[in-house]
């Protein structure tokens, strides 16, 4: 992952500012930088959403595309995820440098959706055992400035609300053979329900106390982050350690405790500007890329 | 409480040309016309096609005679003798560190160009080579001296003074080396309550002022003292006054910073980041230079 080095006085001072809750740029410890949010920002796909958390830049474009189910889950859809680590970030991503992180989030998104009460499966089944959506979420990371996990789930959960599915319907015939017919009306369309999608929140351990957002500068003074997925409700779906560092028991339940909190915050404030632009519909001016 | 503020993206405005105040300069974009004459020379950031001398940087035209040349808005720091830099140690070799000093190519600071403890005068032994680690590592932040610049372009550093030399507990704030003003001198003092170093290369120290300055270790065992929470506020709110000004690109020196500051104070800290907020203060910053100037 794109890291810095720091000098070990940088790191103290990162850490006794973390102590007495005042971090570098002023922010407490449990306090995000000001985040963008942009969503239908690419004009070909589904839906899209551009997340810039300070430094961070991400892109998630989603695309939904006519498969077969799996057989396990015959009446139900999918997601496929898959995370490409632009060069343009930092050179370490170069040819095929930016895959093992690539693959590493995209995993970690699988575990965070495995949950079945995230996003509604069974309203992307077309027919049982023959047709059925899959939502391809292609996440492109631009910039790296830190916390790229709460990014990229921010972006994510903007993209799968800015979704919009074609409405298809089945014709039968005498015979029995199917045929799938796709609404004429472009509007016509299904939108995924994403009150129940989760938000990873990483805590970041520096020194005794855990600060959530941590910049680059930060997350190189920590040795452990704990990373949690919560939904909007505060449940807890699912939980990872990063880092080399260990974690006490006693400091994973308050970083939890701290996370579902601050998990909360974070879907608020996200459902409000998403409804806003909503609200604001073609009245907005988009700014995407040259803005 | 957890502070989360989300906000959609605003548009640049567009800048009338009775806003821009460089109504004297001569800027360009990538691409612009600078001139159709053929009788000037190309220089820096300019190219000839169709005899027109077109820009290839964003900046301004800088003309001397006959060569012009473009000064780029956001480059790499290209070394001029006498600079003062802030760089990180980023490899150590014999007999010379690697500095990282936001040029093209890596610094070096050799060995037989700094003072090593125990006063200036002494030879450069094998047991100094060997203990190079010692003094300076990866990741150290030193401030130094441009000593000379090599054909290529690379820069030779030194720090055979007491100003500069290995710095200690701070924060390094990055910006265009063009945003940083050319000046008698760098280090500052600032009224507010803490020390700046603004680096000719766009790195810039903020750290705590010390009441003394300890000169008999040569600054090679940095002061672990935990900063009181009184100085790291100051130090917070200069670092993101200086990261406005550099976002609004306004020139950075000592009286545009305090002046900043000052605008700031109404303001939380972390709230000065915000876009409208940072927009407002250095507005009132830009206003304050501009009566200064009369």
């Amino acid at each position: 992952m794109a890291s810095v080095v720091l000098s070990e006085a940088e790191k103290l001072y990162i850490v006794h500012g973390v102590q007495e809750d005042l971090r570098v740029d002023g922010r407490g410890c449990e306090d995000y930088r000001c985040a963008e949010v942009e969503t239908d920002v690419v004009s070909n796909t589904s839906g899209s959403a551009r997340v810039k958390l300070g430094h961070t830049d991400i892109l998630v474009g989603v695309k939904a595309e006519m498969g077969t189910p799996k057989l396990e889950k015959p009446d139900e859809g999918y997601l496929e995820f898959f995370v490409d680590c632009s060069a343009n970030a930092t050179p370490e991503f170069e040819g095929r440098g930016g895959e093992e992180l690539g693959t590493e989030i995209a995993n970690t998104l699988y575990r965070v959706f495995s949950s079945e009460s995230s996003v509604d499966l069974k309203s992307l089944c077309i027919n049982p055992r023959e047709h059925c959506w899959v939502i391809y979420v292609d996440v492109l990371l631009l910039e790296c400035g830190g916390n790229l996990f709460d990014a990229i789930s921010i972006a994510v959960k903007a993209a799968l609300f800015n979704t919009r599915i074609p409405k298809v319907h089945i014709l039968e015939d005498e015979e029995g053979s199917k045929e799938i017919e796709l609404s004429d009306d472009p509007y016509d369309c299904i939108r995924l329900n994403v009150d129940d999608v989760p938000c990873i929140v990483t805590l970041s351990k520096i020194g005794y106390r855990h600060v959530v957002d941590a910049t680059l500068q930060e997350e190189a003074c920590s040795l452990a982050s704990l990373l949690i997925s919560v939904t909007s409700k505060g449940a807890l779906t699912s939980m990872k350690k990063m880092g080399k560092g260990s974690l006490d028991p006693e400091s994973i339940f308050e970083m939890m405790e701290t996370g579902q909190r601050v998990g909360k915050s974070l879907h608020i404030a996200l459902q409000k500007i998403l409804d806003e632009e909503e609200r604001l519909g073609t009245s907005r001016q988009k700014v995407g890329f040259l803005g | 409480m957890a502070a989360i503020t989300m906000r959609l993206p605003v548009p640049r405005k567009l800048v009338g040309p009775s806003a821009s105040r460089g109504g004297e300069k001569h800027l360009v974009a990538p691409g612009d016309t600078i001139t159709t004459d053929t009788g000037y020379m190309r220089g820096h950031g300019t190219y000839v096609e169709d005899e027109k001398l077109i820009a290839s940087v964003a900046g301004a035209v800088e003309r001397v005679n006959k060569l012009v040349c473009v000064r780029a808005l956001k480059t790499r720091y290209n070394g001029e003798v006498g600079d003062i830099v802030v760089g990180r140690i980023t490899e150590v070799q014999q007999k010379r560190w690697k500095v990282e000093t936001n040029s093209r190519l890596d610094s070096v600071l050799l060995l037989s160009s700094m003072n090593l403890p125990g006063g200036e005068l002494r030879r450069r032994s094998a047991e100094d080579e060997l203990a190079m680690r010692d003094y300076l590592q990866e990741g150290d932040l030193i401030s130094a001296e441009v000593q000379s610049v090599f054909s290529d372009g690379a820069v030779s550093l030194h720090t055979r003074s007491l100003k500069y030399g290995k710095l200690g507990q701070g924060v390094l704030v990055q910006v265009s080396p063009s945003l940083v003003k050319r000046q008698k001198t760098h280090f500052h003092d600032l009224p507010c309550g803490a020390s700046v170093i603004l680096g000719n290369n766009g790195f810039i120290w903020i750290y705590p002022t010390s009441e003394q300055k300890d000169e008999e270790a040569g600054g090679f065992t940095p002061n672990l003292e935990p900063v009181p929470l009184s100085d790291r506020e100051v130090i917070s709110r200069l670092r993101n006054c200086i990261v406005a000004l550099a976002t609004q690109k306004l020139m950075l020196f000592d009286t545009s910073i305090l002046y900043c500051y000052e605008a700031s104070l109404p303001h939380q800290i972390k709230d000065i980041l915000k876009p409208e907020v940072m927009e407002e203060i250095v507005l009132e910053t830009r206003q304050k230079l501009l009566d200064l100037e009369g």
